[in-house]
């Protein structure tokens, strides 16, 4: 067991040495390094520019979408969008070393808008727009919900975002309203029509009755001052030429 | 001649029992104003309003109304009432050589039910979409690759679209007439379906179906008008709509116009309004209805652009807003301002501020000027009105989608209850003319008539119908009814006798017509018909006609290309205004010629529709 303590203290102090000749060498490192660090911002000034190449415009409309709820634009939401743009890139293309530093942001203006640019760090160049294009696409619906934005608030410019399909349902809702009111017109055509045809079946064996009592009533008033009635039933009537022999209505003198 | 007056009817009348009934007189009148108030009144008269000045428009149209709306109306009803037939029956009966006018209004009747229930057909078509939110001509349907939307839909916009390309799918062109559309065909065959289930037994069934389609929209209308009162921008509509600009009363077209409204909204020389009170008892008061069926349409239409004018007011006020909202938002993305840093009202300020210090950024966004007048001078008639502009207007309505069943409904059951007047217009003569036997029931008939009709409209489901509609709509009836109406106050004040006319008035009313009838009728209006109709001809003839082709490849798009009609469309129109006429003199002659032929055979044996009707004399 003492073995093992004193391995354990071998360790921490070899550990803490380590560190010591780190901070040391770090230190060094680091004035030797300042000049290339100063480079290194310069050159991502460089590569992040309004029109730069590979470089895209994001605009946002955080009071449109979001009224009083609107959250306010600082750096921990320039963080979280550059871990989403690093998500985007890592999980379209194969690039598994881009970390959330090689998304580049500048020109933050009271918009909200700005431009970003991806570096690879591995190749020492941007990332190509096509492939940055291809990974937003692909990840637009994550980014607007990370945002709780949308494709009109969260504007990519030139990077069109693609549209849902149209949602149509198996049967247009048309058909079928249109099949309901088919069916009931239908069905109260037949009914007036099977109605109407009971009604004159009704009618003619009434009037079949009708005629069968007329038949024994007329044979009783049929005759009359030995003239059949019926002659009689003509609608211009008749004139009796000997009374409508003359014009004049006075008698001669 | 006093024991004649006692009695109910004249000797020399039909049978009372067989002829069908009115149920009571409110259906009665109830018929007359649905067929009075059509659609015309919804989409014709609020343009009109709008176009002539507002308020000042009324001035002509109450005129037209008084001299020849009222006075021929009375006419209509008056002999339709008297002499208990059809408009054939009718004019047989004053003279057999005025039977072409019936056979004429006949002819009319049924050109005019063809394109009518083809605007129903569109009407259903768009009331069977509006069962569904968000409401399908809201938005644009992506194109293939999805990125963006279908470019005909882009460069116009989504009401557009969905009329010209869902509903109608047109063509570019009337030559080109494409094919039948199926979902049209489906919606033509319902449509004639419902008309024939209400005219099935003429007025037994129609009588009760109208009910429902006289008075449901005025029910919309009341509806509508309170939402449209309630939105933002209703009053800018209203007050624009009727600020009276008295200058254009000097214009003539505007008189011209106003007289053709009055005449064209009263469904006047159709027919139907003979055939309606020709089931009226004999003794009913003709003069009080006119009067109050003419008034109660012209007030509708009154009423009816309120509601049209505050929802289009609306619109307006919304299309400005956007307007409004575009040119923000270019400022905003050109100047990176904050979000929603510059409000509407600020607007103005804030683009003098800005084009006085940066002009040169200002002028490369090439803002467009929003002025609210620009929006409300947008005016539309006709379908027009109603398929794209009124539509626009509800998406923006909370509540669309109900808001679009109301509308569309509504649109329905008024061309419905105009249909009725078209088709008893069709069926009375038809009936009275005994070409069938009695045996053949009155169901079978009616389904026929529909059946011809249903299958001749097949035309205009055609990708170029709706030019064909238009060719229907402006040469088919206009100059044909106003013929007829001439030939209706002549051949009854002048043939048949102004003064036999007005015993007859004063035996079914109990009143004898007064100084302001008699001048009217004799004189006022066949002259102001006369005007009319030579304005008419003159104005049709003085340029070639030309339609407005929705071209996609057109270089103006979405404006409207116009193009003129080629010759064998000219025929057509020429022939459509030309062929009903032509039943007035060639009935004339033939008559004459039957005459000629006919002075030798006995008298007694010609039928009693063929002789002219001679009051019994002690």
């Amino acid at each position: 067991m003492s073995s093992l303590r004193t391995k354990g203290k071998e360790m921490r102090d070899i550990y803490l040495n380590e560190i010591i000749l780190k901070g040391f060498y770090s230190d060094r490192m680091l004035v030797a390094l300042l000049p290339a660090l100063s480079l290194v911002t310069v050159i991502h000034a460089q590569l992040c520019q309004p029109g730069a190449k590979d470089a895209f415009k994001v605009r946002l409309s955080l009071k449109t979408a979001l009224g009083d709820k609107a959250y306010t634009w600082n750096e921990n939401e320039e963080y979280l969008f550059k871990a989403m743009v690093a998500f985007s890139i890592r999980t379209f293309s194969s690039r598994e070393k881009i970390e959330i530093s090689n998304v580049l942001l500048c020109n933050v203006t009271k918009r909200v808008s700005f431009w970003f640019v991806v570096t690879d760090p591995s190749e020492n160049q941007t990332v190509p727009a096509g492939e940055v294009q291809g990974a937003i696409r692909m990840n637009r619906n994550r980014i607007n919900n990370a945002f709780i934005l949308n494709d009109q608030t969260l504007e990519f410019l030139e990077i069109p975002a693609t549209l849902g399909p149209p949602t149509e349902p198996s049967t247009p809702i048309w058909v079928i309203i249109f099949s309901v009111v088919f069916c009931l017109v239908i069905v109260g055509i037949v009914l007036l029509i099977v109605s109407g045809i009971r009604q004159r079946r009704r009618k003619s064996k009434a009037s079949t009755e009708m005629t069968d009592v007329e038949d024994k009533c007329e044979t009783m008033v049929t005759i009359e001052n030995g003239i059949p009635c019926d002659t009689l039933d003509s609608k211009e009537g008749r004139t009796n030429r000997a009374f409508a022999a003359g014009d004049e209505k006075l008698t001669p003198l | 001649m006093s024991s004649i007056l006692a009695a109910d009817t004249l000797p020399g009348d039909p049978k009372e029992d067989e002829r069908p009934k009115w149920d009571n007189k409110f259906q009665y009148i109830l018929s007359c104003v649905g067929f009075a108030v059509g659609l015309g009144n919804i989409w014709r008269f609020p343009y009109l309003c709008q176009t002539y000045g507002g308020g000042a428009f009324l001035i002509p149209y109450f005129i037209a109304l008084i001299f020849e709306g009222i006075p021929l109306f009375h006419i209509e009803l008056a002999i339709g009432q008297r002499l208990r037939t059809g408009s054939i029956g009718v004019w047989s009966t004053i003279s057999p050589y005025l039977k072409g006018v019936g056979i004429g209004c006949l002819f009319v009747s049924f050109l005019v039910s063809l394109y009518y229930n083809t605007i129903l057909m569109w009407v259903m078509w768009y009331f069977l979409n509006s069962f569904q939110s968000p409401l399908p001509w809201s938005s644009c349907p992506p194109n293939e690759n999805r990125t963006g939307s279908i470019e005909e839909c882009q460069s116009s916009n989504t009401v557009n679209y969905f009329w010209y390309r869902k509903t109608l799918n047109i063509t570019a062109d009337i030559n080109e007439s494409g094919t039948l559309q199926w979902r049209l065909i489906m919606c033509l065959v319902a449509c004639w379906m419902i008309v024939y289930i209400c005219v099935i037994r003429g007025i037994e069934t129609t009588g009760k179906a109208i009910y429902f389609t006289a008075l449901f929209p005025y029910l919309v209308l009341t509806i509508f008008l309170i939402r449209g009162l309630t939105l933002p921008g209703a009053t800018e509509g209203l007050i624009y709509l009727f600020t009276p600009n008295m200058s254009i009363l000097q214009n003539p077209q505007v008189w011209l116009d106003a007289a053709t409204q009055i005449f064209f909204s009263l469904s006047l020389a159709f027919g139907g309004h003979i055939a309606f009170s020709s089931y009226n008892p004999p003794k009913n008061d003709c003069e009080k209805d006119a009067v109050t069926i003419a008034v109660v349409n012209s007030m509708t239409s009154l009423y009816a652009s309120v509601a049209v004018f505050s929802v289009l007011g609306f619109k307006a006020t919304n299309d400005y807003w956007d307007c409004l909202d575009r040119n923000i938002l270019s400022i905003i993305n050109e100047f990176d301002f904050p979000d929603q840093s510059i409000q509407r009202d600020d607007y103005a300020a804030c683009f003098a501020h800005l084009n006085s210090t940066q002009p040169d950024r200002m002028a490369h966004l090439q803002l467009r000027s929003c002025h609210l007048q620009d929006f409300l001078d947008k005016s539309a008639s006709g379908t027009g009105l109603a398929f794209i502009v009124f539509t626009e207007a509800i998406v923006h309505m909370p509540g669309s989608p109900g808001w679009a069943v109301l509308f569309f409904g509504m649109l329905f059951s008024l061309g419905l209850t105009s249909m009725f007047g078209n088709m008893e217009g069709v069926l009375t003569p038809i009936l009275d003319l005994h070409i069938l036997p009695r045996s053949v029931p009155k169901e079978f008939i009616t389904g026929v008539i529909c059946l011809v009709c249903c299958l001749s409209a097949l035309c205009f489901t055609l990708q170029s119908g709706s030019y064909w509609l238009e060719i229907f709509d402006k040469y088919a009836a206009s100059l044909n009814l106003l013929v007829f109406a001439f030939f209706e106050v002549i051949g009854v004040i002048y043939v048949y006798g102004l003064k036999r006319f007005c015993d007859d008035v004063e035996w079914m009313t109990g009143r004898r017509p007064n100084l302001y009838w008699q001048m009217t009728w004799k004189i006022i209006s066949p002259l102001l018909l006369l005007i009319i109709f030579v304005s008419y001809i003159i104005l049709i003839t003085q340029k070639q006609p030309t339609y407005e082709s929705w071209n996609p490849q057109y270089d103006d798009f979405p404006v409207k290309q116009e193009k003129f009609y080629p010759g064998w469309v000219q025929g057509i129109c020429v022939m459509l205004s030309l062929l009903p006429c032509i039943w007035i003199p060639g009935m004339a002659l033939f008559q004459l010629i039957n005459r000629r032929q006919g002075k030798g055979k006995n008298p007694w044996s010609e039928p009693y529709s063929d002789k002219p009707y001679e009051p019994v004399q002690d």
